[in-house]
């Protein structure tokens, strides 16, 4: 374990661990921006600064290791004056439209601007940048009118997803995130997973899927099972008024212990079918070739009545359920418990053949 | 999968991935192999038809004629007994039959197979050595693997390779069977096959049958049911009066569609419980609406046997119940009083009945989810089985195996070989993913992969429309011309009820063990439109 002092109190901090680490550690709050705690280390975004006596430079905590015996300081008067001119700088790319932005509410460089009263950027000069939102696919919209080039969606791409679609085009205040040649992402290696959505901590990338339906404070998040392939992943239904809105991940190890966040297109986007107006909300019985709308006891009623005819004509192995790979564990027993004790038949199976 | 998807991002050294388009069916999968071959070092071996995205990373592509994999996996084999890289220590400790296998493997060598499977030879003997000298080497498969009439001779072939190198019982290593639906390993746990109760245990055995007719207070069959696709044939014949289908959607699914077709037709009966008005929906007598899973509270079995909560988020549309309950109604209308007061009281009576699942409680999964066998409730799960090579049968079985070709060949009149499969972006039959706004619109139809030769001899551009017959049907759709696929070899998607592929696929040949039909091999022709 290593010791070293923060804001005036002495921690411990195991060994390797950087100061932002040993500060998370220790329950003391830290801005950061282009971190992520899965994602290779880029230390560019400078937001969590902190000084350390005795050295002449500001150091970025995610990047420095900290070490036995040092002073560090967190939220000193000349750290706080860093931070609100890097706010500033980043500001100079980042427009302000919070009243319509998906993330409002949501957003770490939000919450920054405000805890440090960043109301404007005394950096921009002349006509700003306008990188227009006109990337047609269907799922991500991409914003960098909102991007403060935290990389952290190109991280996400190549060491979460291993798609390698995108990456930093050009240098300095022309830096964009960009796919080979700037085309659209449906003509790059993108598979549409969503990932660097999941990461990015402003407006810059939001799901097109649930623009529009709800910010994260009007959301309840409710964790389950993908119901798509078999790897089972997790992920956070939000339901805004009874209606899922969206699909976000939860990226611990403990919520989501097979894909630890990370999800394919349709886990992230293919979600909607759950509103469709062409779900069934009623059971139906045929009569000369037509559907028509029952209640629950007539529907129930019939089935039981023409099952109880069937098994006492042709008996218990002239009928067959088919049960699903879709449904539950629960469902899956009850039903081959109803195809066994009360059909009193072995003829269950699914689709696991097709 | 005998072991965990977790294993396949660090611990595997090289994978051997054989008909599976791990990127596009099994995605978050498909992303942790290649980053383990990408940034970890691992090796990774290809075996499939089309050159899928894996496949252009792999150390070794090997695009096999479809249903050669016997015959490829032989010759893997073959070089490794010849060139001496087989575990001496572990056949010899773990396994038995390795004579009558060997005995079988020694006439397919590298060459033998070579015009069986279109695969040179060195790049088999690459494949084998690779996959043998990597310490710790794991197989993936899927529908590519198991969907032919030897789907039962290939996974078993696997198997022996696994046990020829040793390489199983350890993380990293392994049979990994990448399952296609959200929960087809629990429909299997649960006992919706008709040969077992839930853990598959027998409903042949006595006991078994006991231990349930005890709990459910009634007298049991004891004589194995009919399979899925037995069950069609059956009511083709008039020989099925009702059939109740929960979920499922042959009419889209199954082979030969204008056979499953009139065999529906022939049921007097026919109940579906469903969320949409499915293809087979459309054909029932009564139509029950039930909830999706984010309506109802549950577990799903991923693919690693991991047991994981479903959770309910909103309430199901208008009347539509979750299937449990609807059961339960009909089950007590038929004088069986059934019933459940919550998903939860249903898993308490699974546990009494299924010895895998007996340390599992919604409490000990709220956070995670617990990998089976899980016997009691101490026990941690289960990440791999067979550890140290302890098979649950004792010694682990080598089985010796003859390449069969498939039962569809082509001919003058079909010279081509379609095969079938998913696309990233839908799912099965779409009921799901076609009603997915964004995933419909990105990919709102099906395309016909060609590769580039055939396409110039056949005289077709890539976007034109094309006809695509079998000796069952044709269809028409565009084609896609691409090196994805290799000449001989045609590629589309059952995802599209506008154009449903299993209208051309054959219902003739079946597994005989598995009774899984022969999809991915369907002797075909296409023609320019």
């Amino acid at each position: 374990m290593i010791t070293l002092t923060i804001n005036g109190k002495e921690v411990h901090t195991p060994k390797g661990s950087t100061i932002l680490e040993a500060c998370q550690q220790n329950g003391i709050p830290i801005p950061t921006l282009c971190y992520d705690p899965d994602l290779r280390l880029a230390g560019s975004c400078r937001m969590c600064l902190v000084e350390i006596k005795g050295r002449p430079l500001y150091a970025a905590s995610c990047v420095t290791p900290a070490e036995n015996g040092i002073v560090v300081e967190t939220e000193s008067p000349g750290i706080v004056a860093a931070r609100k001119v890097i706010l500033e700088l980043l500001s100079a790319r980042h427009k302000f439209n919070c009243q319509v932005c998906e993330k409002n509410g949501d957003c770490k460089f939000q919450d920054y601007c405000y805890q440090y009263g960043i109301k404007e950027s005394r950096f921009i000069y002349g006509e700003a940048t306008n990188y227009g939102i006109n990337d047609p696919n269907p799922f991500i919209e991409r914003d960098y009118n909102k991007c403060i080039m935290c990389t952290r969606c190109v991280r996400a791409c190549e060491e979460i997803t291993a798609a390698r679609a995108i990456n930093v085009e050009n240098r300095g205040h022309h830096a964009k995130i960009s796919t080979a040649f700037d085309g659209n992402l449906a003509d790059s290696s993108c598979l549409f997973c969503g990932q660097c959505v999941m990461v990015c901590p402003t407006g810059a990338l939001t799901s097109k899927v649930s623009a529009g339906l709800g910010r994260a404070y009007e959301v309840d998040k409710v964790l389950t099972t993908c119901s798509y392939c078999g790897t089972g992943c997790t992920l956070e239904l939000n339901v805004k008024n009874n209606r899922v809105v969206g699909v976000t991940s939860n990226r611990t190890a403990t919520g989501s212990p097979v894909n630890k966040g990370a999800l394919c297109v349709k886990g992230r986007f293919g979600w909607d079918f759950i509103n469709s107006p062409d779900r069934l909300t009623t059971p139906l019985i045929k009569e000369n070739g037509q559907f028509r709308e029952a209640g629950w006891d007539e529907a129930l009623d019939l089935v039981a009545k023409r099952l109880g005819e069937v098994k006492n004509e042709f008996g218990p192995d002239s009928m067959a359920v088919f049960t699903s790979a879709r449904v539950t564990n629960e469902e899956n027993y009850v039903a081959q418990k109803f195809t066994r004790a009360v059909l009193g038949t072995n003829n269950v199976d699914h689709c696991a053949r097709l | 999968m005998t072991n965990s998807i977790g294993e396949l991002e660090k611990d595997a050294r090289c994978i051997f991935v054989i008909g599976s388009n791990t990127t596009e069916n099994h995605p978050v999968i498909g992303m942790k192999i290649k980053k383990n071959v990408l940034y970890n070092g691992a090796r990774l071996i290809v075996a499939d038809p089309r050159c899928t995205d894996l496949a252009k990373i792999a150390d070794v592509y090997m695009p096999h004629l479809p249903g050669s994999d016997v015959a490829l996996v032989n010759a893997m084999m073959n070089v490794i007994i010849n060139e001496g890289l087989a575990d001496q220590d572990f056949i010899a400790q773990h396994t038995e039959g390795y004579e009558e296998m060997a005995a079988v493997i020694a006439k397919y060598t590298p060459e033998y197979a070579e015009p069986i499977t279109g695969v040179p030879a060195e790049d088999t003997r690459k494949a084998a050595r690779l996959f043998a000298q990597s310490g710790n080497s794991a197989i993936c498969y899927a529908m590519g693997l198991t969907q032919h009439r030897t789907g039962t001779d290939n996974v078993k072939s696997v198997c022996n390779l696994a046990m020829l190198t040793g390489n199983i019982g350890r993380p990293g290593t392994g049979v990994d069977p990448l399952r296609g639906q959200n929960n087809v390993q629990g429909a299997c746990d649960m006992g919706g096959l008709p040969n077992v109760f839930t853990a598959y245990q027998a409903v042949t055995n006595d006991a078994a049958r006991e231990k349930f007719e005890k709990v459910w207070g009634v007298p049991l069959s004891g004589q194995n049911g009919l399979v899925l696709t037995e069950v069609i044939n059956k009511a083709h014949h008039g020989e099925i009066k009702a059939l109740y289908v929960v979920g499922e959607n042959p009419l889209m699914s199954d082979p030969e569609l204008e056979h499953v077709e009139e065999a529906l037709d022939k049921v007097d009966f026919v109940v579906v419980q469903d969320i949409f008005l499915s293809e087979t929906a459309k054909r029932a007598d009564v139509v029950l609406p039930s909830a999706c899973f984010a309506e109802k509270d549950g577990t799903f079995s991923n693919t690693e046997r991991r047991v994981q909560r479903v959770r309910k988020a909103v309430s199901a549309p208008g009347k539509a119940r979750t299937d449990w309950e609807i059961l339960c109604e009909v089950a007590t209308r038929m004088g069986y009083p059934m019933s459940y007061e919550n998903s939860e009281q249903i898993f308490e009576e699974i546990r009494t009945l299924t010895p895998s699942y007996a340390g599992i409680s919604y409490q000990r999964i709220e956070n995670g989810g617990l990998q089976w066998p899980c016997p009691n409730e101490e026990h941690p799960g289960t990440p791999y089985l067979h550890k140290d090579g302890n098979f649950s049968r004792g010694l682990g079985a080598f089985t010796a195996i003859d390449y069969i070709n498939p039962g569809e060949q082509p001919n003058e009149e079909y010279p081509l070989i379609l095969t079938t499969g998913r696309s990233l972006f839908h799912y099965h039959t779409g009921t799901m993913t076609r009603r997915a706004s964004a995933l419909n619109e990105h990919v709102p139809a099906a395309e016909l992969e060609v590769n580039p030769e055939q396409a110039k001899a056949l005289g077709i551009a890539n976007g034109g429309l094309v006809k695509v017959s079998t000796r069952r049907g044709s269809l028409e759709m565009k084609a896609k011309v691409t090196d994805m696929v290799t000449p001989g070899v045609i590629f589309t998607t059952f995802h599209f009820a506008e154009t449903p592929a299993n209208l051309l696929t054959s219902s003739e040949f079946l597994d005989p063990t598995a009774k899984i039909p022969e999809y991915k091999v369907s002797a075909a022709k296409v023609e320019k439109i």
